[in-house]
């Protein structure tokens, strides 16, 4: 028992070895120790989706995980995402749907996007809404955002 | 805020984490989904996380003769995907929709929510609803508790200290058994303002609502009425519902009522 630990996890496909306190959640330790500030840090009690990332291929609270946790987990963020091309579609969309304002939001809204979409290719707008329903976007109250899903659903 | 500091253990087996967890200053880590942001509330803050999650013997759904097993680590995703709780469990895999979002249900256990005893939360009533049964285990053996035994007041459980849950089972679904799930709640994933898990079988019914005491309850009264206005009426006398931020214990009877309507006739119709 110990309150910090050895921890290896494999971080955008590159394998990371650190000393972890065991308080330090997920989306602090990529933001701080790795420097990923793709992520970002919203409510820290899982509200808001802000902190949205990829643990062995699921969608995650990087608030409500320990980066302990993550030993011998692969992990996924933003940056990764955005750097293999797995988001481009949806992020021409957003783009193109002006699907952001401030953009705090927007990378949890992606990953929660592209979530939906690679376990159900064509949803309906009743589904986009419950899919996304864990990411809070103060800005562009929604609408921008599920038309620039239903952009890359309707056109690939 | 930022969780205070403290000790983490992952033990591999139930023995060494039962040991562990004896400590009076440890607590049990398993989804984290509510114990983190408590941390992170700083409302909690125990010495020692005890982190359960690779206990092999917590984790699976099975169909084991008349029971569905669930381990106490299934997710809420691995139930919602499960082909034995969609078979054999409907109303489990009806209330699982309901259980936040998509990146909680991917972390958050059944075990968890059951040993938190949420009073707004849908596995206990869902529990309360199909008789279903709990497995716990301690430093000095394992015993089996009814669901209606367990929850005991607003984040209260029959659980003894050091006493971690192993795995939940409820029975399958007979032939000439129905169920119906309804929750109301602000937005898709929310807590629920009211909500309500509903079983009928030969002349029997159980309603179990949630969001509407200090506890998942039973509605005796409304199970026993005669027809769909009696049991509205009898609600009155087995729910008085707390006030929340923005319903007063009227609007909430009232809403209780619309879901007893809503569920009635699901109740009467074959599958």
């Amino acid at each position: 028992m110990e309150q910090a630990l050895d921890t290896t996890l494999t971080v955008n496909g590159q394998s990371v070895t650190r000393r972890i306190p065991a308080r330090m959640n997920l989306v602090d330790f990529l933001r701080e120790e790795l420097g990923l500030t793709g992520s970002h840090v919203g409510c820290e009690h899982g509200v808001c989706g802000a902190c949205t990332v990829r643990v062995n291929g699921e969608i995650v609270r990087g608030c409500l995980m320990l980066a302990v946790q993550a030993d011998g987990c692969a992990v996924e963020t933003i940056e990764g995402l955005s750097d293999s091309g797995e988001l481009a579609k949806l992020q021409k969309a957003f783009h193109e749907k002006n699907a952001l304002q401030c953009g705090f939001c927007t990378p949890g809204m992606l990953l929660a996007a592209r979530d939906l979409l690679k376990r159900n290719p064509k949803p309906d707008r009743e589904q986009i809404r419950a899919h996304i329903s864990g990411n809070y976007c103060r800005c562009t109250g929604y609408q921008a955002i599920v038309d620039a899903i239903e952009e890359v659903v309707a056109h690939g | 805020m930022k969780a205070p500091s403290f000790a983490y253990a992952k033990p591999r087996a139930l023995e060494e984490a039962l040991a562990l967890l004896s400590r009076a200053e440890a607590k049990a880590l398993a989804g984290g989904q509510s114990l983190i942001p408590s941390l992170n509330m700083r409302l909690s803050a125990p010495e020692l996380l005890v982190d359960i999650t690779g206990l092999e013997a917590l984790k699976g759904i099975r169909l084991e003769q008349d029971v569905v097993r669930i381990g106490a680590l299934a997710t809420h995703a691995e139930i919602e995907r499960s082909e034995a709780v969609a078979k054999h469990v409907p109303l489990l895999a009806e209330a699982v929709q309901h259980v936040a979002h998509p990146a909680i249900r991917n972390r958050g256990t059944i075990g968890g929510s059951l040993a938190l005893a949420d009073p707004a939360a849908e596995y206990p009533a869902c529990a309360l609803a199909l008789d279903a049964t709990l497995v716990v285990a301690g430093t000095e053996g394992r015993r089996q508790v009814k669901a209606t035994e367990f929850f005991k007041g607003l984040f209260e459980t029959a659980l003894r200290p050091g006493e971690l849950i192993v795995a939940v089972e409820f029975p399958a679904q007979l032939k000439d058994q129905r169920t119906a799930f309804a929750e109301l709640a602000r937005r898709h994933g929310d807590y629920a303002i009211v909500g309500l898990a509903a079983f009928a079988a030969n002349g029997t019914k159980r309603f179990a609502f949630f969001g509407a005491a200090d506890r998942a309850v039973l509605a005796r009264h409304a199970a026993q009425a005669k027809d769909l206005e009696a049991a509205k009426q009898a609600l009155a006398k087995d729910l008085q519902p707390p006030a929340d931020l923005y319903h007063s214990p009227a609007t909430k009877l009232h809403l209780a009522r619309v879901l007893l309507e809503r569920t009635w006739n699901r109740l009467s119709t074959p599958r």
